[in-house]
């Protein structure tokens, strides 16, 4: 298993860093280009909520694979004030007025899990993108493409 | 962040070769704008080939500077999306992207020529 990172959330320059090793995760994984760039895109819409709504938060990104499927989990966290009506930001369409795009539900629909906790004072919301591919089938890709990677059960 | 835009006879072109933050996105509007004023500049064309994400913020800053640069006289052609660029935006939904796109600079340099000529001809 790769190791979990975590990334604070604190200034603009921090969401290109989450995205970008949510990314590399994917394709070190042997996710498809598509599945790199929803769970990236995912990634940026998230974290950029924690920059408008909270201030700073945390993104916490590992790779959450079993002997069926090659998963990446990511979490992110923050301390901000909380969404007030879970249900209406879940609403296609609905936007919180700043006039942003696609939201949550646009957010959602790239990822395979999408699990939302909300109050006053702790905002986490767990994504997971998950691959049919095995495991066992991803490392042998690793092996034959000559990349050494640190395998080893936690 | 520096952006170069070059001036190649009455269009603009830019390409966005580096991730961008925020902030950088907004400075790379308000510099384009800048330039299509003080170059005169017809068309403008927008290459985002190297872009490996684009989210609901920059999709919208994108959308923005083509309907910004509009008000100014000038049409906008974003060029060179990459296929799961375009399919992350769709299925997030809505008209994430609603500026005139082409495939790669090529034919974006003909579609902006025609752009301009269509408006040309409805004035």
């Amino acid at each position: 298993m790769e190791d979990l990172q975590t990334i604070s959330i604190a200034q603009d320059q921090d969401i290109v860093t989450a995205r970008a090793a949510a990314r590399n995760l994917a394709k070190t994984l042997g996710f498809g280009m598509a599945d790199q760039t929803r769970l990236a895109t995912a990634v940026s819409e998230l974290t950029r909520n924690i920059l408008r709504y909270a201030k700073n938060g945390n993104c916490y990104i590992e790779e959450d694979s079993d002997d069926q499927v090659t998963a990446i989990k990511i979490v992110i966290e923050d301390q901000g004030p909380g969404i007030p009506d879970i249900e209406l930001a879940m609403q296609d369409g609905y936007t919180s007025g700043s006039g942003l795009g696609a939201g949550l539900p646009g957010t959602k629909r790239l990822v395979h899990e999408f699990d939302i906790m909300s109050e006053p004072g702790h905002t986490r919301i767990s994504i997971r993108m998950t691959s049919k591919k095995k495991r066992a089938q991803v490392e042998r890709v690793r092996m034959v493409s000559g990349r050494r990677f640190q395998i080893s059960g936690r | 962040m520096m952006i170069p835009i070059l001036k190649l006879q009455h269009t603009l072109i830019t390409s966005i070769q580096v991730e961008l933050t925020d902030d950088d996105a907004l400075d790379f509007q308000s510099e384009v704008l800048n330039k299509i004023r003080s170059t005169e500049a017809e068309g403008l064309v927008i290459d985002i080939t190297a872009l490996e994400v684009v989210d609901t913020y920059l999709a919208r800053i994108l959308n923005d500077t083509a309907n910004m640069a509009r008000l100014l006289g000038t049409e906008t052609v974003i060029c060179g999306m990459r296929p799961a660029v375009s399919l992350t935006l769709v299925e997030m939904g809505r008209q994430l992207i609603g500026v005139a796109s082409a495939l790669n600079l090529d034919q974006a340099m003909d579609k902006v020529a025609e752009l301009i000529s269509s408006r040309e001809r409805g004035a």
